[in-house]
């Protein structure tokens, strides 16, 4: 099938020239700065502070997510294993293991990239619409793995007893029942990843992944190793994502098996589609509107799969920039 | 496991052929839709469900099977057309992760329309009077309806393969899928030609789905397996080829089926594993072309 090399059309925003006016540079040199700004000020600007700490965890996971998707342009849905590796990483180390939280966050990031690297080095063997499904076939094996471990994972009524209540780094000591405290606790982890995020994306490899995203072939021409760059990607992907995975455990202190079902993936594609795939702050707007849209319409209906359906529909068929990236564009043009 | 005895295995590898051609009535589907129209439907394991929750709901209002079995590819293949017109064709000539994103959209849409409907909780469904029992083949009793399920499913396939390689329809869905832009050039209204395989597609689904019911239980969420198992199986039979389809679906059917006997722990996983290894291998599948790879 010719239509096949066609080059793909994904990720709009950045595909036309950077034409950006002094202001647009500005925010664009100080992105870091500005989402932690309106980061911090959150929990108060929200009605209550847990949706805040579900908007920062589910944030980063979407900024994991878009480096492969947005700025690479692999469409993964898959991602649900690399959010429950963190979580259940993170988890059995403090449940089971019982070790120290911080060993915990590492273990939870290390079997994220670990899941990523099997994942990704076998789903970067194909390519197009096949990627997305190899993805997806094998996050689901994970599923079944973790579903059928019970002895280690709890099987299917979940990971329980991921109990980090406190936390002494001297001469701090935080609480993490007091949900202020657990959220500024988190946003510590949250800058260092989206200041690390930011500059991969001002790398060298940043430029390339974008390059494989705007043009597969060119890319290639250019003497780049396809494999190579996809695969790194990937597993840069999986730390992030673990990351979120890690707090999200420490969060909630149980690892449910639905934190790997194929719908946290969905989840988190349209986190990133709603918010602008391929920019800087889409993923944490789109975690913002979608998780605030699902906790208002929680309060009048218990069929929220229906609403995120329709709203996957719409943003596809009506805003495939998403929010944050129609703005951009209205913006610049 | 002192004695494993021939019939066992005989009865297993009937019963894997019996799931295998579910499976390859799914795959067949999606990879029809996605040979022509290029679209990967994400809403066919929810298709599927659909098409098994309306023949339950025929049978329960006519208590006919066969009349069921007639309408449930009637009413999916409605829902195929509606689907293709106004979500889908809006989307063609963008780029493929758009129609993929948008079925999955629908999936979740109607999966959540089948709980409102018809509740959370599975519907009991057994095989018609008629299908009941078991016969024998040789030594071995064998379900009655899955030998069913297997003669119909050769006869819609033989039906399939004759309306596409010897129907001047069929010539038009062959060269379309060569190449869509010549067909177009020489008059002919592709539209209608894409609207009518989607339509095929998601009815196809729908009989699995309802074929599948006595079998594997009727459950909101069942089409989401089905999906996931048709995706390893056109992975591993070969990307966008029919025969490959066809070929890894009876395998994985008599696979999965065996490995459920022996190591039932494993059953769920093993077709994953065989994926990972055929991709690991052959990444194009056992009868794919190779531009679907790197």
């Amino acid at each position: 099938m010719t239509s096949m090399d066609i080059p793909t059309l994904a990720a709009p925003t950045l595909a036309q020239p950077r034409r950006q006016s002094e202001w647009g540079l500005w925010v664009e040199r100080h992105r870091v700065l500005l989402v932690l700004a309106i980061l911090a000020i959150l929990p108060v600007a929200l009605p209550y502070p847990a949706l805040a700490i579900n908007i920062l965890i589910y944030g980063l996971f979407a900024t994991g997510f878009n480096l492969l998707f947005g700025y690479t342009g692999l469409l993964s849905l898959g991602h649900a294993a690399l959010f429950g590796a963190g979580a259940y990483g993170c988890g059995i180390a403090v449940a089971a293991l019982g070790l120290p939280w911080f060993v915990a966050i590492a273990a939870g990031i290390a079997l994220a990239i670990f899941v990523a690297a099997v994942i990704g080095g076998l789903a970067i063997r194909t390519k197009g619409v096949y990627f997305s499904m190899v993805t997806l076939a094998l996050a689901q094996c994970l599923y079944f793995i973790f579903y059928q471990w019970t002895s280690v994972t709890g099987g299917e009524s979940g990971l329980r007893g991921v109990a980090v209540t406190k936390i002494g780094v001297e001469p701090l000591r935080i609480d993490l029942l007091d949900p202020y405290q657990k959220y500024y606790f988190f946003l510590v982890f949250v800058a260092v990843a989206l200041a690390a995020f930011s500059r991969i994306l001002q790398s060298p490899f940043g430029s390339v992944i974008e390059g494989i995203r705007e043009n597969e072939n060119r890319a290639r021409a250019s003497g780049y190793s396809l494999d190579w760059m996809k695969w790194m990607s990937f597993v840069l992907s999986g730390a992030f994502c673990g990351l979120a995975g890690a707090l999200n455990a420490i969060h909630l202190g149980i690892v449910s098996i639905e934190t790997l079902f194929y719908t946290t993936s969905g989840t988190v594609v349209m986190t990133v589609l709603l918010g602008g795939m391929g920019t800087f702050f889409g993923p944490i707007v789109g975690a913002a509107l979608f998780l605030s849209l699902e906790d208002i319409t929680s309060n009048w209906t218990s069929h929220w799969q229906l609403i995120a359906g329709l709203i996957f529909i719409v943003c596809v068929r009506f805003f495939p920039k998403g929010v944050w990236g129609s703005a951009l564009a209205r913006f610049r043009s | 496991m002192a004695e494993v005895s021939l019939e066992l295995i005989g009865l297993q590898i009937l019963t894997g052929l019996a799931l295998g051609c579910i499976f390859v009535l799914v795959a067949s589907g999606l990879t029809l839709i996605f040979g022509l129209l290029n679209v990967v439907n994400f809403a066919h394991g929810a298709f599927y469900a659909a098409g098994a929750y309306i023949g339950v709901f025929t049978f329960g209002y006519t208590g006919n099977f066969w009349i069921s079995l007639v309408i449930v590819p009637a009413v999916m293949a409605v829902f195929g057309m509606l689907t293709e017109r106004f979500l889908l064709r809006p989307l063609y000539g963008r780029d493929m992760s758009y129609p993929l994103l948008l079925t999955f959209g629908l999936g979740y849409v109607i999966v959540e329309l089948i709980r409102i409907v018809f509740g959370i909780d599975g519907i009991p469904f057994s095989a018609p009077a008629a299908l009941k029992g078991s016969m024998f083949l040789g030594d071995i009793s064998f379900p009655r309806y899955r030998l069913f399920v297997m003669g119909f499913t050769a006869a819609l396939l033989v039906g399939l393969w004759l309306f596409i390689e010897k129907t001047s329809f069929g010539l038009i869905v062959r060269a379309g899928a060569r190449d869509a832009e010549i067909v177009k050039v020489l008059g002919i209204d592709t539209s209608k030609v894409w609207l009518l395989i989607f339509a095929l597609g998601t009815a196809i689904a729908g009989i699995a789905g309802f074929l599948a019911a006595p079998m594997r239980g009727v459950i909101p969420e069942m089409g989401v397996t089905v999906l996931i198992e048709a995706f390893v199986i056109t992975v591993i039979g070969g990307m966008g080829s029919l025969p490959g389809a066809v070929i890894a679906g009876l395998l994985m059917g008599v696979i999965v089926s065996i490995t459920s006997y022996f190591a039932a722990d494993f059953s769920n996983i093993v077709m994953f594993a065989i994926m990972a290894i055929v991709l690991l291998v052959r990444p194009q599948g056992l009868l794919g072309r190779r531009d679907s790879v790197r």
